[in-house]
């Protein structure tokens, strides 16, 4: 598994900036986030609750409430198009569509007073006008035979609780790629589930995605998930990428020292030692409420210096596409500049 | 080592059912949901026995029957030589002042109307009241204690008349574990502690409990779905599936050479966080989900997902068969007979046959 430079780029998101306004001051959720998806390929986006992972996907599907929300800033270029500047009847041709979203928890994302089958036909016969009840009733069949769904025929009639959540979660995959979307986003899928549940859910996402070509987007907070699933990895903090990178680079190099840190807290069932401490990152994730211009790691960072304190760190491209917004990878001429701007603004307030 | 101790917890052929019952006046049961269906097991002192399983195979309900928030159906639970379920009130409550919860949801657990100190303070007021104390405490000395737990689990006790509200997940949690440390507790029941948690913070929070237990010695009943997670804390580890347990063992062997088709495959479904191995592990994937817990087999509870099943798992309950003294399996692989050249028929009219 690695990128291809030459597959079509499908999903482009360029500085997105998502801030929210809240009583107590504006919540910059999303802050500058940029990434590419290609043909095929599955990209991550880890982080801890808060770190803006999902609002940055539902801005990609324009679905962040305004107001309190907003999209204030950058572009998402889905086939070459900036869909922030389409009107809401256009998105709503390219939502469900050609980008498709399967949520965290798949007892309520069905509706549970509406049948399997009335509410994938919906889906289908909402985007494909001139498709027949008949036809789209034979299609979502064949979508819930594709994702495992014994037989097919009979359990379309049920309703979401006669489901297991495992079976709901296929139920969602199957909608969601019942027309023949090119971008997945796929948001926590499989947190809500088993470990043994998950592993067929990842196996089905993974097998469907090559079968058909569907860029996948997948959010999670489990590292594990991401090493067997993605192609390419991004590391949100504070609402923004403080790291991006092949996966095979960000396991064998993690060069911000948040990525190093989160990948040695957690146990591994291989080489854990019993007894040892776990590495651990002390404090609390940051109040990203008026969070003032710093590194937002810097008061847990191990590495901290004077400058990660008083400016937010350059993206610095290490080679490989591997990026990654740290200080400690500027050289000295930009971090002195950083500083006498930082000292400069300091006096003037 | 631990053979020759005496255990501090005894569970015997313990049982919790639930009725399931029907008709709106008049209510009959129609059945009943065997949460946990008659497991055994020894806890020693100054060990951690992780118990690891699927959602619904019973493991929060097992902790729960232990700590008698649900009167076990039948069975027994030996603490300190005491049954705590045919024991009286005022025995059980005294007995259980060493036995404390950890939950899983901080945000749940704790009552949003107190404050941390009187949350804290809760299990020692009630205690105290009761005079179930071996001295009694004035308020003061609460006060003290309540700051003591504070600082010991990394809290500010400045904090101390905040609400709940104010603090962030890992800090919650550790609101709970300073509760459950109040009554010095022999036994800490903790069900799923870190399941709710981001990484960074669960790793703190697995590094306090490890430090609180050499600090206090004590003993640790670990529930978690996170087989790292279990595997990093635990002494031994018991695997349950449907209310059963499958497979208990020292946590090394468990994990270095499982013999259960399903412990194999929880572990080989377990994702691990680097790349390489990742991609190049080969997986056991179950198909199906687990079944409902509603009705009594005659054969194998994983049956119907096991990979390796034979007709005589069919009909016949595997019994704890011991690998060796430390490595338990309910298996019939296992057997000293081998029943894989067994037909169908052959094993039904075995499981027919009048038991002698």
């Amino acid at each position: 598994m690695s990128l291809n430079p030459n597959a079509k780029v499908v999903l482009e998101v360029k500085d997105l900036k998502t801030y929210f306004k809240t009583d107590a001051g504006i919540v910059k959720a999303v802050d500058g986030v940029s990434f590419t998806v290609r043909e095929g390929e599955t990209i991550g986006i880890v982080g801890e609750s808060g770190s803006g992972k999902s609002v940055t996907n539902l801005s990609v599907m324009r679905l962040i409430p305004s107001p309190p929300g907003k999209i204030v800033g950058g572009e998402v270029l889905f086939e070459g198009e900036d869909i922030l500047k389409l009107t809401e009847k256009e998105m709503r041709e390219i939502r469900g569509n050609k980008i498709s979203m399967i949520f965290q928890d798949p007892m309520t994302s069905l509706n549970p007073f509406l049948k399997i089958s009335t509410q994938m036909v919906e889906t289908i016969r909402l985007h494909e006008k001139h498709v027949t009840k008949q036809e789209a009733l034979k299609r979502s069949i064949e979508m819930l035979k594709l994702v495992g769904i014994p037989s097919a025929e009979k359990r379309i009639q049920s309703y979401p609780h006669q489901f297991s959540g495992g079976m709901r979660q296929r139920v969602m995959i199957a909608m969601a790629l019942s027309c023949n979307a090119q971008v997945l986003v796929a948001d926590e899928p499989t947190t809500a589930l088993d470990v043994t549940i998950q592993a067929q859910i990842l196996e089905l996402i993974d097998k469907l995605s090559t079968k058909m070509g569907t860029a996948v987007i997948l959010i999670t907070h489990d590292l594990g998930v991401v090493a067997g699933m993605c192609d390419q990895v991004c590391v949100m903090y504070a609402g923004r990428v403080v790291e991006k990178a092949l996966t095979e680079d960000l396991y064998a190099r993690p060069s911000h020292p948040y990525t190093e840190g989160l990948i040695k807290s957690v146990p591994r069932m291989d080489t854990t030692k019993k007894g040892n401490r776990l590495f651990s990152i002390e404090g609390q994730p940051p109040n990203v409420i008026d969070l003032p211009p710093c590194c937002p790691f810097h008061p847990r960072c191990i590495k901290a210096m004077e400058v990660c304190r008083h400016a937010y760190p350059p993206i610095k491209d290490l080679g490989n596409g591997h990026e990654v917004a740290c200080w400690l990878y500027a050289d000295e001429a930009t971090k002195a500049k950083a500083l006498a701007e930082a000292n400069v603004e300091e006096k003037a307030t | 080592m631990s053979t020759t101790k005496k255990p501090l917890l005894e569970v015997r052929d313990l049982k919790q059912h639930f009725p399931i019952t029907s008709g709106s006046l008049l209510q009959r049961q129609v059945g009943a949901i065997r949460a946990v269906d008659g497991i055994s097991f020894d806890v020693y002192p100054g060990e951690t026995l992780g118990i690891v399983g699927e959602s619904g195979c019973g493991k929060s309900t097992t902790v729960r029957s232990i700590s008698q928030l649900y009167k076990p159906t039948s069975g027994s639970v030996i603490f300190n030589g005491i049954d705590l379920v045919k024991a009286d009130q005022r025995t059980m409550l005294k007995a259980r002042r060493d036995i404390q919860m950890i939950f899983q949801d901080p945000y749940a657990s704790l009552d949003p109307r107190m404050t941390v100190r009187s949350i804290i303070a809760e299990p020692l007021v009630i205690y105290n009241s009761r005079r179930l104390l071996e001295t009694p405490l004035s308020s003061l000395d609460i006060e003290r204690k309540v700051e003591d737990l504070m600082e010991r689990v990394g809290l500010n006790k400045a904090f101390k008349n905040r609400y709940p509200h104010e603090f962030s997940g890992g800090q919650r949690q550790r609101i709970g574990i300073a509760r459950a440390l109040a009554l010095n507790p022999k036994i800490i029941l903790a069900d799923e502690p870190v399941s709710a948690l981001d990484v960074s913070i669960q790793s703190q929070i697995l590094n306090l409990l490890g430090d609180l237990q050499k600090e206090f010695g004590l003993t640790y009943i670990f529930i978690a779905h996170d087989l790292a997670v279990i595997q990093h804390i635990s002494t031994r580890v018991a695997v349950m599936y449907l209310g059963k347990i499958v497979e208990i063992s020292e946590a090394v062997q468990l994990y270095d050479n499982p013999l259960h088709p399903y412990t194999t495959a929880l572990l080989s479904a377990a994702p691990i966080p680097d790349p390489k191995v990742e991609r190049e592990r080969q997986r056991i994937i179950l198909t199906g989900d687990v079944p409902s817990p509603d009705k009594e087999r005659n054969g194998c509870y994983f049956y119907d997902r096991c990979p390796k099943r034979m007709p005589w798992c069919s009909c016949h309950l595997p019994p704890m068969l011991d690998i060796d003294p430390k490595h338990q399996v309910a298996c019939w692989l296992y057997d000293k007979e081998d029943h894989s050249n067994v037909t169908m028929e052959e094993a039904l009219a075995d499981a027919a046959k009048p038991k002698t």
